[in-house]
């Protein structure tokens, strides 16, 4: 099969952001690289599908969902990760971030509901529009709004902000009185 | 998997005042401040971030195969 050099770049350029999403659905390396793996495998079967011109990453973004979907659905009690396994498995070491606040907030987000968690990623890390993120997920403009607003208010309780100056010091008495594992 | 709900309020753009949220009464229950909002929305993105940096090629590797099976090196 030969590929429109302009397509394949627009894929390429895709995958860091795809493999991204991949891992926060997932929590786990292996399997968002499987699930990356996948979706071009079926992207590539069905470019005559899509239409030059419109959005390449909201497309991959959208068979990629719907891989996890499907297969979250057949998996769902392995996949069930009560909480802090969700950042062990993610085998690269981050460096600009603290690693506390890395784990800290992978583990917030695991929390999440699926729903939740795919909303908040796709318009506050992914870069999609409400619109977009909408029609990833098949469902209603309004209902990613929501589902964003819910997420960050969940995080927001797990993380313990409420005020900015809580951050570093709250957060760190309540893991003591907590005796919740901040290391 | 939770079924879909119907959102529990108006979406308008911008605003995020979630009505019947788990937030503590008290200051800052009325609405997710925009502080807040931004501390989220940067530790989001520096953990996005984090995910992005190794990106293996065995994508691009994959790719290439996929396109020219037989083929090894198919620089074009």
């Amino acid at each position: 099969m030969s590929l429109d050099p302009t397509l394949r770049e627009q894929i390429l350029a895709a995958v860091p952001s795809l493999r991204a999403f991949a891992i926060s659905l997932s929590g786990n390396v292996d399997r968002a690289d499987d699930l990356v793996q996948e979706t071009l495998l079926r992207a590539l079967a069905n470019i005559h599908s899509f239409q030059p011109g419109t959005n390449m990453p909201a497309w991959l973004f959208t068979i990629l969902r719907n891989l996890f979907r499907s297969e979250y659905r057949k998996r769902r009690r392995e996949v069930e990760d009560a909480d802090g396994s969700y950042a062990e498995t993610l085998k690269s070491q981050p460096e600009q971030t603290s690693h506390v606040e890395f784990k800290e907030f992978s583990a917030a987000l695991s929390k999440l509901p699926e729903d939740q968690r795919e909303a908040l990623i796709l318009i506050g890390a992914s870069g999609f529009s409400y619109e977009e993120a909408a029609e990833i997920c098949g469902c209603a403009v309004g209902t990613i709004k929501s589902r964003v607003n819910r997420a960050r208010t969940r995080l927001a309780n797990l993380l313990h902000i409420e005020t900015p100056n809580d951050f570093g010091p709250d957060r760190a008495t309540r893991a003591v009185l907590t005796g919740d594992d901040v290391a | 998997m939770k079924e879909r709900k119907p959102p529990e309020y108006p979406a308008s753009d911008d605003s995020m005042e979630p009505r019947s949220s788990t937030m503590k009464k008290g200051k800052g229950s009325a609405a997710l401040g925009r502080d807040i909002q931004a501390k989220i929305g940067q530790q989001l993105r520096s953990y996005y971030d984090t995910l992005i940096e190794p990106t293996p090629d065995r994508f691009a590797d994959l790719l290439r195969q996929l396109e020219a099976p037989g083929k090894k090196e198919g620089v074009e």
